[in-house]
């Protein structure tokens, strides 16, 4: 039997004069999961949200709240309903005039009869999830706009809402408060069950915390189902998603991170046939220990570094993708390739990395030790043949089963 | 089935509908009427509104910081003008009674003058120029800025939030200052009639004593309350709805709000003036 949604929209069509924004829109909240709005700048998922909390109201269809359409509840019923909702607005709404933790105090004050000292320690003990114990009394203009973004958050959180409406959370954060705030959202679905419905453009980083995943489209609901169904989503947005994953890949290192390989994997086979086909290339640097040991650890982490960088690029040029999966070890997909197709290519990159990789990775370990100091190091490849049925885990074992050397280098000699 | 043909003329001996008569005009006058009957009635609501939230406990910080932000810092420049207008009045009135030899009526044409009439309405003019604009920019600001949204998502009401302390302190203060506006204008005659221009001090106040009633002074106050009504209304009314403007987006929308509040508030305080001062006399 199907769950009865939480909150759902009905064929909602909103026009701003000329221009439909929402044309039909139709979908489903379900209590207690993390639901994600993605799409295109412009496509009204900040106008969606608008209409979960009341701020527009649709021009044609209804949207539900547990079977309610809102457009026909009493006061009494509105007023509960909202006091259930938080909304995070894009762009803030701190009230400029109020200090930080006047901003998150204030509905508490405002909606409940919660005694001072009882305002004052929830508003704080927000306040200082959020980090900004060290501006709570300063004013929305003399803090940076990630902790602006903070402060929204607190307040929006600050009532213990059943559910929060989350308008790009993250956007202008660095990426260690970035992975915080969708922590912090994950972690506090879990602790309090409460429902999120969330607009992000920090793809794939939000799909680890949703379970649901809606992209908007043309005014329109193009795709609704989980974020592992998603990668079966055949659309012009997907190819979007792509782009900015190759975007994400070439600014850094050409090195995806774990999150961003398994997402583009994903992508790439999720919706692929049983006779579709890939190879995996394993790389390791055999004495990856050894010189962290003996020489330092920042002597393996540049020379891993640079050996990364000099395989994702290579790789990168003729549509593989890479990450690093241990301490001293990287995977490379080619998609679509079968072994033979590998191998050649595979003999190209050591050529290549023999010829001008070797040097550069020499150099860089060179820099990092003592001149008197002679060390060896060995790099080794493998491959195998993957399907999209076959799990990764299987496909990586057996490419480290066939491993051999391609290149070494032997104190200021290289084989 | 086939279809009738429709005749192209209407048929013999029925009488022709009635012509629409084209007056441009006449037209324009009624959307003009439909338009000011739509505007008063939104500012009705929106009064009532504001009025209904006033009285909650909660309301009490914030109604004592407007009647800080629209009376005591409001005191000095009513006061200032209080005082010139006052000796501009006395100035006027020694030349003008000194002609019919009544300059010893010179405390009670002073001390009516500003209690029934120039104290009301400058003084509410002076509150709309210093506070009225502050209050309109602000709440706009507020608007285009998602703040007022933003009370809404939070259940807090924005008009009693925004609004109604505004009222309240509005309410409080315009007398308050009217007050003050009159006996700094009563002094001000004195000054340039009597010290500047050798009126009979004696003659000044005793006029002033035996011709002031309370009624004058209990409608004086009845139209400060009432301007202070119209003025914190349109005031906060054009903020509030910066965002529906036609004419302008953005902060454009919020300077041309906030003219539009400080022009409508004098506007409105002047005709206010004549139809209270019709019913009062």
């Amino acid at each position: 039997m199907e769950r009865p949604p939480l909150i759902e929209f009905r064929n909602v069509v909103k026009r701003f004069g000329e221009r439909t924004i929402l044309d039909g829109v139709s979908f489903r909240i379900y209590e207690g999961e993390v639901t994600t709005i993605i799409g295109l700048s412009g496509t009204g998922k900040s106008v969606t949200l608008k209409h979960i909390i009341g701020l527009l109201r649709p021009d044609a269809g209804e949207i539900r709240y547990r079977g309610t359409p809102l457009q026909t509840m009493s006061r009494a019923q509105w007023d509960a309903y909202i006091g259930r909702i938080s909304y995070m607005f894009q762009n803030n709404a701190l009230f400029d005039a109020m200090t930080v933790y006047e901003n998150v105090a204030l509905p508490l004050k405002r909606t409940t009869r919660l005694p001072r000292r009882e305002i004052e320690r929830r508003a704080m003990a927000r306040i200082e999830q959020t980090e900004l114990t060290e501006v709570a009394h300063k004013y929305p203009s003399e803090i940076s706009g990630g902790m602006q973004k903070r402060a929204a958050l607190a307040r929006a959180l600050v009532t213990d809402p059943q559910v929060v409406l989350f308008d790009e959370p993250t956007t202008g954060q660095d990426p260690i408060r970035k992975n915080a705030i969708l922590g912090m959202i994950a972690e506090y679905k879990k602790k309090v069950g409460f429902t999120a419905v969330l607009i992000s453009h920090e793809i794939p980083d939000v799909f680890f915390i949703s379970n649901r995943i809606l992209v908007l489209w043309d005014g329109r609901i193009a795709f609704e189902g989980t974020p592992e169904e998603m990668a079966s989503f055949d659309h012009p947005f997907r190819d979007e998603i792509l782009r900015s994953l190759q975007n994400l890949r070439e600014d850094i290192t050409g090195v995806y991170s774990a999150r961003h390989f398994k997402m583009r994997y994903q992508t790439e086979f999720g919706r692929g046939g049983p006779e579709e086909t890939y190879a995996l290339l394993v790389f390791s640097f055999d004495n990856v220990d050894e010189i962290d040991r003996e020489v330092s650890p920042r002597a393996a982490q540049e020379t891993l570094r640079a050996l990364g960088t000099y395989i994702g690029k290579h790789f990168g040029a003729v549509g593989g993708f890479t990450t690093r999966q241990t301490i001293g070890e990287f995977i490379t997909i080619l998609p679509f390739s079968d072994l033979e197709e590998a191998r050649r290519i595979l003999e190209r990159f050591v050529a290549d990395f023999q010829g001008e990789g070797l040097p550069r990775l020499a150099e860089e370990f060179r820099r990092e030790i003592p001149t008197e100091r002679c060390f060896d190091f060995a790099i080794s490849a493998g491959m195998a043949q993957g399907k999209p049925l076959i799990e990764l885990e299987s496909v990586i074992e057996f490419a480290r089963y066939g491993k051999q050397p391609i290149a070494a280098f032997s104190c200021g000699l290289r084989r | 089935m086939t279809r009738q043909p429709i005749p192209a003329e209407a048929p013999e001996g029925a009488s022709p509908g009635p012509r629409p008569i084209d007056l441009p005009g006449v037209s324009a006058l009624g959307r003009f009427g439909l338009r000011l009957n739509a505007s008063l009635g939104a500012l009705a609501i929106f009064f009532l509104h504001a009025a209904a939230r006033m009285l909650h406990w909660k309301q009490i910080p914030e109604i004592v910081h407007q009647i800080y932000f629209i009376g005591a810092k409001s005191a000095s420049i009513v006061a200032l003008v209080g005082f010139f207008t006052g000796m501009v009045l006395g100035l006027q009135l020694v030349y003008v009674m000194n002609k019919f030899g009544a300059v010893g009526f010179l405390g009670t044409a002073v001390a009516l003058s500003l209690i029934r009439e120039l104290g009301p309405v400058l003084t509410a003019i002076m509150i709309t120029a210093r506070a009225g604009s502050a209050m309109a920019a602000e709440i706009g600001i507020q608007r285009i800025s998602e703040q007022i949204d933003a009370l809404q998502t939070m259940r807090i009401d924005p008009l009693g939030f925004l609004v109604s302390p505004r009222l309240a302190a509005g309410l409080v203060s315009f007398p308050i200052l009217t007050a003050i506006f009159d006996l700094i204008g009563i002094l001000g005659g004195y000054v340039s009639g009597v010290i500047l221009l050798g009126a009979n001090a004696g003659s000044y106040l005793y006029r002033i004593d035996e011709s002031v009633d309370w009624s004058d002074v209990r409608g004086g106050f009845i139209k400060s309350l009432v301007f202070a009504g119209i003025v914190i209304t349109i005031c906060c009314f054009q903020g509030f709805f910066t965002h529906l403007r036609t004419d302008s987006h953005g902060s454009k929308s919020v300077s041309l709000s906030t003219t539009s509040a400080v022009v409508l508030s004098c506007v409105w305080i002047l005709i206010a003036d004549y139809v209270v001062t019709s019913f009062l006399l």
